[in-house]
C-alpha cells in the first residue's frame, strides 16, 4: 500500500527544496535539475528511480555536497550544507556521509579490511583500531574469510560488500548509493541489497539508493520517481518482511 | 592516511620500481659526472696547490695558466725581490723534458726546477726516499704515477738511473704529487739541474714564488708586486682558478660534461616526472573516492608529497650509494686518484633531485586538486 508523502515533512533527514542545476554556459547551457523537491527520512531506505540521464546522479551529488546547486537549498539534519564554508563541508561529509558507488571505487592496493577502514583513517583514527572495527563489520557482512584480500582477488559482489562496509564503518547519518547493484548479476545484486537493508537501517540514519532495478524495489520504504530533472512521483510503501 | 598513501605507491610495483630506478640513475649520473668534472678541473692547477711554500705566484703578463708559460727575464727575480714586504722570492723553472729508462721506456715529464738553495716547492709527501737528497748532483724526485709509467709493474726502488738530454740522472725520491691534468710524470729537481735537461734557451725562469713577510696578506702582496714590477702576480688560489677558467674556456670539457649532466637531469625530470604523473592519473578515481569520502585537499597534497618524497629519497639514497661505491673503487686506481665523490656534489644533487621530485608532484597535485569529486559517480 502506498500513501503520498509530503516533501516538506519536518522529520526529514534529507530535505531538498527547489533544486536547480545547470551545466555549461551560454549556448551550451543545459538545465539538468529543474526545481527538485525531495525528502528522505531517517530510519528508512528511500529509492530514487528514473530513466537514464534524468538527473539522479546529479541530484545525489548535490545532496552529498559534491556539487553546488544553481538554485534551491539542501538541508541535512537541519543543516543547510550550502551555507557551510568549503572546508567545513568536507568535514561534514567525512563525519556524516557514507557512499556506495556503482564501480565500487576501492583502493586497489589496500586489503578489504584496510579499504573498509579508510573513513576512520581519514578521521584520524589509529590504524590498528580502525582496521579492527572494519574487520568486525566485514565479518557481519559475510566477508570474514576475505579480510586480507586485495580487491582484485574479490568478486564484484564481494567488492561491493567491502564498499558497503566502507560506507557504514564510521556510522554516518546519511548513506548514498548510486546504482549499487547495476554492475552485479541479479542474484548477487539481490544479496547485496539485502545486506544493505539489513545493516544500514538505523533510526538515526537515512539511506538513499539510486537504482534502475525494479526487482529490488521491495527493500524501499519510500520511492521517488524522477524524469527530466523533476520528481514526478513520491510514494511510501510498507515493507513486506 | 600516510599509510594509505604509501600502500597506494608501492601497490603499483612496476611504477614504484621505475620511479626509484629513474631517480637512482639520474642521481648516480649527476653525482658521478659532476664529481669527475670537479676532479678533472682540480687537476688543472694541482701542481700549484702542491707548492705549499709559496702564497703568491709571479709570472709574465702573457702567462695565462700553469701548463703554458712565457719566460720571465732573469732580472725580473731581482725586481720582485725589491718589492717591500717580501719574506722570500725564489725562481721556479717549469718545462717538459723527455726521460728514458735503461730498458728504453721513455716519457715526457712535467719538470720543475726548484731554487737551488731553498728548494722551495719541493713535494712534501714522499712515498720513498727524501727530498733533501735533491742536493746531490743529478738527483731527481719522480711521482708515483710517473714511476709506474716508466717502470710499469715494477716495485718502487730508489737510485735507478734515467737519461735526459744525454745526461744521466738518478731517482732519490718517489713523491705522492697530485695528479696533473695531462697524465705525465712530475719530476722535481734543482733549478740548475733542470736547465741542463733542456736545450739552451734564453731564460729558464717560469715563475717567481713569493712568500710575503708576516703581516702582509697575499692579496696585498699581489697588489704591490703588480704595481711595482708590471708583472702578473696571483695568489695560489687565484692562479688555480685561472687554470680552471682557462680549461673551461679553451677545451670541450665543460660542454662534454654539461651534456651528460643535462641528459641525467632530463632523464630524471622527464622519466620520474612522467611516471609519477601517470601513477597519479591512473589512481585518479581512487583519489576521487577519497575526496568524496571527505579527505581534505591538504591531506591529499600531503599524501602525494609523501609518495613523491618517498621514491625520491629511496632513489637518491640508492644512486648515492652506487656513486660512493664507484668512487671507492676508482679512488685506489692510479689514473683516477684524487677524483672523489665530493660532499658538496652529493648535497647539490640532493637539492636538485628534491626539486625534480617536487616539480613532478606539482603536476599530480594539480590534477587531484581540480578533480571534481562528483566525478566518482560516473563510470
Ligand atoms: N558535469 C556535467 N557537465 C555537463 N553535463 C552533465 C554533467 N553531469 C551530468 N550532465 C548531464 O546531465 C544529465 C543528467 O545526468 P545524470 O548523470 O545526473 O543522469 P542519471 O539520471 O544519473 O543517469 P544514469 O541513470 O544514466 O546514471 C545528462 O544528460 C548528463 O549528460
Ligand atoms: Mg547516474
Amino acid at each position: 500500500m502506498s500513501t503520498p508523502s509530503s516533501a516538506t515533512t519536518p522529520a526529514a533527514a534529507v530535505l531538498c527544496r527547489g533544486i536547480e542545476k545547470d551545466f555549461g554556459d551560454g549556448e551550451a547551457r543545459v538545465r539538468v535539475l529543474r526545481g527538485v523537491d525531495f525528502a528522505a527520512r531517517a530510519g528508512e531506505i528511500t529509492f530514487l528511480m528514473g530513466p537514464s540521464g534524468c538527473g539522479k546522479t546529479t541530484l545525489i551529488s548535490v545532496i552529498a555536497g559534491l556539487l553546488d546547486p544553481s538554485a534551491g537549498a539542501v538541508e541535512l539534519f537541519g543543516q543547510d550544507v550550502n551555507l557551510l564554508p568549503p572546508s567545513e563541508r568536507v568535514l561534514f561529509r567525512r563525519r556524516n556521509l557514507g557512499f556506495v558507488f556503482q564501480q565500487y571505487n576501492l583502493l586497489t592496493s589496500l586489503t578489504a579490511a584496510e579499504n573498509a577502514a579508510v573513513p576512520l583513517l581519514a578521521a584520524g583514527m589509529k590504524r590498528p583500531e580502525a582496521v579492527d572495527r572494519a574487520k568486525a563489520l566485514l565479518v557481519k557482512l559475510g566477508l570474514g574469510n576475505r579480510l586480507d584480500s586485495l580487491p582484485s582477488k574479490l568478486s564484484g559482489g564481494q567488492q561491493q560488500r567491502v564498499a558497503l562496509a566502507r560506507a557504514l564503518v564510521h556510522e554516518p547519518r546519511l548513506v548514498i548509493c548510486d546504482e549499487p547493484t547495476a554492475a552485479l548479476d541479479h542474484a548477487t545484486g539481490e544479496s547485496v541489497m539485502e545486506l544493505l537493508a539489513g545493516s544500514a537501517i538505523h533510526p538515526e540514519r537515512a539511506v538513499v539508493v539510486v537504482t534502475h532495478d525494479s526487482r529490488v524495489l521491495r527493500f524501499a520504504h519510500a520511492v521517488a520517481h524522477m524524469d527530466d530533472g523533476l520528481i514526478t512521483d513520491s510514494a511510501r510503501q510498507t515493507l513486506s518482511t | 592516511m600516510n599509510y594509505v598513501a604509501l600502500r597506494m605507491l608501492m601497490g603499483d610495483r612496476a611504477k614504484y620500481l621505475g620511479l626509484i630506478f629513474a631517480i637512482a640513475f639520474s642521481t648516480f649520473l649527476l653525482e658521478n659526472q659532476s664529481s669527475i668534472f670537479v676532479g678533472i678541473m682540480n687537476r688543472t692547477g694541482s701542481q700549484i696547490a702542491d707548492v705549499a711554500d709559496a702564497d703568491v705566484w709571479v709570472m709574465d703578463p702573457g702567462t695565462e695558466y700553469f701548463e703554458e708559460t712565457k719566460a720571465l727575464k732573469d732580472t725580473d727575480l731581482y725586481r720582485v725581490r725589491g718589492v717591500p714586504g717580501i719574506d722570500y722570492a725564489v725562481p721556479l723553472f717549469k718545462t717538459n723534458a723527455v726521460f728514458r729508462t735503461a730498458a728504453g721506456n721513455f716519457s715526457s715529464a712535467v719538470t720543475l726546477g726548484l731554487d737551488d738553495s731553498t728548494l722551495v716547492g719541493v713535494p712534501r709527501k714522499m712515498l720513498l726516499g727524501s727530498w733533501e737528497r735533491l742536493r746531490e748532483p743529478g738527483a731527481i724526485v719522480i711521482d708515483r704515477a710517473g714511476y709506474d709509467r716508466l717502470y710499469t709493474g715494477e716495485p718502487l726502488r730508489l737510485d735507478r738511473l734515467l737519461e735526459v738530454n744525454d745526461r744521466q740522472v738518478h731517482i732519490v725520491g718517489i713523491s705522492d704529487a697530485a695528479a696533473p691534468f695531462a697524465s705525465f710524470p712530475i719530476i722535481h729537481t734543482r733549478y740548475s739541474e733542470a736547465r741542463l735537461f733542456v736545450g739552451p734557451q734564453r731564460s729558464q725562469l717560469s715563475f717567481v714564488l713569493v712568500r710575503p713577510a708576516a703581516g702582509v696578506t697575499p692579496d696585498e702582496m699581489v697588489r704591490r708586486i703588480e704595481a711595482q714590477t708590471g708583472l702578473r702576480a696571483r695568489t695560489s688560489g687565484q692562479f688555480r682558478w685561472d687554470c680552471v677558467w682557462y680549461y673551461m674556456g679553451h677545451t670541450g670539457i665543460p660542454i662534454n660534461f654539461g651534456i651528460t649532466i643535462a641528459i641525467a637531469l632530463i632523464v630524471g625530470l622527464v622519466v620520474a616526472g612522467q611516471t609519477f604523473y601517470l601513477f597519479t592519473v591512473e589512481n585518479l578515481k581512487q583519489f576521487g573516492a577519497l575526496k568524496a569520502i571527505g579527505v581534505t585537499n591538504r591531506r591529499l597534497i600531503g599524501m602525494i608529497l609523501l609518495q613523491a618524497l618517498t621514491v625520491g629519497f629511496i632513489g637518491y639514497a640508492l644512486g648515492t650509494s652506487i656513486a660512493a661505491v664507484f668512487f671507492e673503487i676508482t679512488a685506489s686506481e692510479i689514473a683516477t686518484r684524487g677524483i672523489v665523490l665530493l660532499w658538496q656534489n652529493v648535497v647539490g644533487v640532493g637539492v636538485l633531485m628534491f626539486s625534480v621530485v617536487i616539480f613532478a608532484s606539482l603536476l599530480s597535485i594539480r590534477r587531484v586538486l581540480v578533480l571534481e569529486p562528483a566525478a566518482v559517480f560516473r563510470g
